[in-house]
């Protein structure tokens, strides 16, 4: 499979994304509305757009990140804060309506369109990722990853105790001030903490009714289409001069900065663009799970999109898709509900879920020995790790062989 | 006024001086050699000139604007280019891969011409083209460094230690395309440990010792000179 894919010229490259689509849009045909298959597939292409946002980080630009969480995090919260009764006093009591219907437009709380809602996690999320991004620039390899995971769990430490943390006294008093800005009442605070804010509002798009949570097909089709926005985002930066620049300072920052790359410009965009994708997923996932709650903001997500990008294949754009709907659904269906009763089958006092982790790592390894480029490995890194590249670190360039024209 | 002026330039790696006030000067059309031992700070000043590691104190001028305060992308947009210490190849990257990404600061230009005119000054990478830059030897991986540095159209070329690892018969023949490239109007630069070479293919040279320049002159004259011979030139 991924031999066909590297032979593939452009062209019938065209022709497979048209081929998955196809079947990622009748898929759900196939199953009854409210099918627990369904419910995994929302979830994994979720996943999907997580991992493909993070795969630009570390597989286009090189930067090892071990806090995506933190993405995931703020896209989620977006749509906690713009989208429920979180904030109770805003508009003083009556709340604040943008673009919605039906029951939202009469709830107090902040209540926004959910395309707006995404594109405000866009946003914060860029901006957090190039925040992130800033200390990082003077920094390679394994620091960037310590720094990384450190503002993952700052983010996550925040969702914990941002019940605490009052802002709307703040809030009202400069923001507020502003024409057009609500105010947010004394009480406001920053997250609900492990309680969690629920209920979220439904996606509620133009000339749809706002969905149901049992509707679960109208939710897969939004997801697959965040995740036909994302892959095309995804191939056009692969292929992009920015594309180029990045797969040049992962080579090489140094012959990267002489040829002319502005490599401040160049790692912040992929920290930016990357963490956008976590933030739009965030956002998908806040609504669709129905509760934003410090619980799921854990430093295991990070690497669980971590594994499911080098699984793939680092930097491969379809190894990545597979990596994630792979492990998403052995996290979300093959563990539970397939394979979890065996332990007790066999007499021993656990489920499987409680090793969920444990068996992650353990395919991590297996991926890791068997075949380390991931399972569709992009181009370059497959001949970083077998043949030629095995050269090209050590040995090349010392120029011991024959100067002349001898063919070689 | 000379194409590049540089004045009284202090780089420092840390704490550590570098290079302790270097002045040169080098005129539009000329071949200029810096020589010196290792660490007298000869590539230092060519990181100097290029943005790559800025100087503390001190002014660069090129065609009489100051750029030492300009990162390295707006100083290869501006004009002077580098073959790195050590190369630096895109291991990874086809030779032409590798060429394309020299010309990144003249975004979507056309780069046919560009690249038939490398291929042409140097025939074996049109060869090796589509072969990884990290599978060639060192002579070739310089002269895809050199040739990947000319794609950016530079006034000014900065190369530094061409002739480093790399065996005699291929210095030989990239010195004999740096003098080609020379001829065609592209000023250059030249930053070598083998003042044999560097002082036979330049006019002028300066004489590098920890972090000054310690003699300046004719590269002709410099030959004659028994300080440089004794210490540079091993007769």
């Amino acid at each position: 499979m991924s031999a066909l894919l590297h032979k593939l010229p452009r062209g019938h490259e065209r022709l497979l994304v048209a081929i998955v689509i196809a079947a990622a849009a009748l898929l759900p045909l196939l199953f009854a509305t409210g099918s627990p298959f369904i419910d995994d597939a929302v979830i994994a292409l979720a996943f999907v757009v997580m991992a493909l946002g993070l795969n630009i980080i570390v597989g286009f630009a090189g930067l090892l990140d071990l806090g995506y969480v933190a993405f995931f995090a703020i896209g989620a919260y977006t749509m906690g804060w713009l989208g429920s009764n979180f904030f109770f006093g805003a508009g003083g009591g009556e709340g604040l309506h943008i673009l919605v219907s039906g029951r939202a437009a009469e709830l107090p709380g902040v209540h926004v369109n959910f395309i707006l809602v995404i594109l405000v996690a866009v946003v914060f999320t860029t901006i957090a990722g190039m925040i992130i991004g800033l200390p990082t620039l003077r920094l390679r390899g394994d620091y960037i990853a310590v720094v990384t995971l450190a503002f993952g769990e700052i983010i996550g430490r925040l969702a914990t105790n941002g019940d605490q943390i009052r802002i709307g006294g703040l809030w009202d008093a400069t923001v507020a001030k502003l024409p057009g800005v609500t105010e947010l009442g004394s009480e406001a605070v920053l997250t609900r903490g492990k309680q969690g804010i629920t209920p979220i509002d439904k996606i509620d798009l133009p000339f749809l009714d706002p969905f149901g949570s049992l509707d679960v097909r109208s939710w897969y089709f939004v997801a697959l289409a965040l995740v036909l926005i994302v892959l095309f985002v995804n191939f056009r930066l692969r292929d992009s001069r920015l594309g180029r620049a990045w797969v040049a300072l992962r080579e090489d920052e140094v012959a990267a900065a002489s040829m002319g790359i502005p490599i401040v410009r160049t790692k912040l965009l992929a920290y930016g663009i990357g963490a956008a994708f976590g933030g739009i997923s965030g956002a998908f996932l806040g609504s669709y799970l129905n509760t934003v709650n410090a619980d799921q903001f854990q430093f295991s997500f990070s690497i669980f999109v971590l594994a499911m990008v080098i699984i793939g294949g680092l930097g491969s754009i379809w190894g990545v898709v597979i990596g994630a709907v792979l492990l998403s659904f052995i996290n979300g269906y093959l563990i539970p509900d397939v394979l979890n009763a065996i332990p007790r089958d066999i007499g021993l006092d656990f489920d499987l879920t409680q090793l969920s982790y444990g068996i992650f790592g353990f395919l991590l390894v297996i991926v890791m020995v068997l075949r380390p480029e991931g399972l569709i490995p992009e181009r370059r890194r497959r001949l970083e790790l077998h043949g030629v590249g095995a050269g090209v670190r050590a040995g090349a360039g010392t120029d011991v062989e024959l100067a002349d024209d001898a063919p070689r | 006024m000379a194409l590049l002026e540089v004045e009284g330039i202090h780089t420092f790696y840390g704490s550590i001086e570098a290079l302790r006030g270097v002045s040169l000067e080098v005129e539009a059309g000329e071949v200029v050699t810096i020589i010196g031992s290792n660490g007298a700070g000869k590539s230092t000043t060519l990181r100097s000139i290029s943005g790559l590691s800025a100087p503390r104190r001190g002014s660069i001028r090129f065609d009489g604007a100051e750029i030492s305060e300009l990162g390295p992308s707006e100083i290869v947009a501006r004009g002077i280019s580098q073959a790195p210490e050590g190369r630096r190849c895109f291991p990874r990257m086809t030779v032409r891969e590798n060429l394309e990404l020299g010309a990144y600061v003249r975004g979507r230009a056309e780069l046919g011409p560009d690249i038939a005119r490398v291929f042409e000054l140097f025939p074996r990478l049109r060869e090796r083209q589509s072969q990884k830059a990290g599978t060639m030897s060192g002579g070739e991986q310089q002269m895809l460094a050199i040739g990947r540095a000319l794609m950016a159209r530079p006034r000014l070329l900065l190369l530094d230690e061409p002739s480093m690892g790399i065996a005699p018969l291929l210095v030989e023949r990239i010195y004999a395309t740096i003098a080609e490239i020379s001829e065609s109007g592209t000023t250059i630069l030249l930053v070598e440990q083998n003042a044999n070479y560097a002082l036979g293919a330049s006019r002028r040279g300066y004489v590098l010792e920890t972090g000054r320049v310690v003699l300046e002159g004719e590269s002709a004259t410099l030959r004659e000179n028994p300080d440089v011979q004794k210490a540079y030139l091993g007769t």
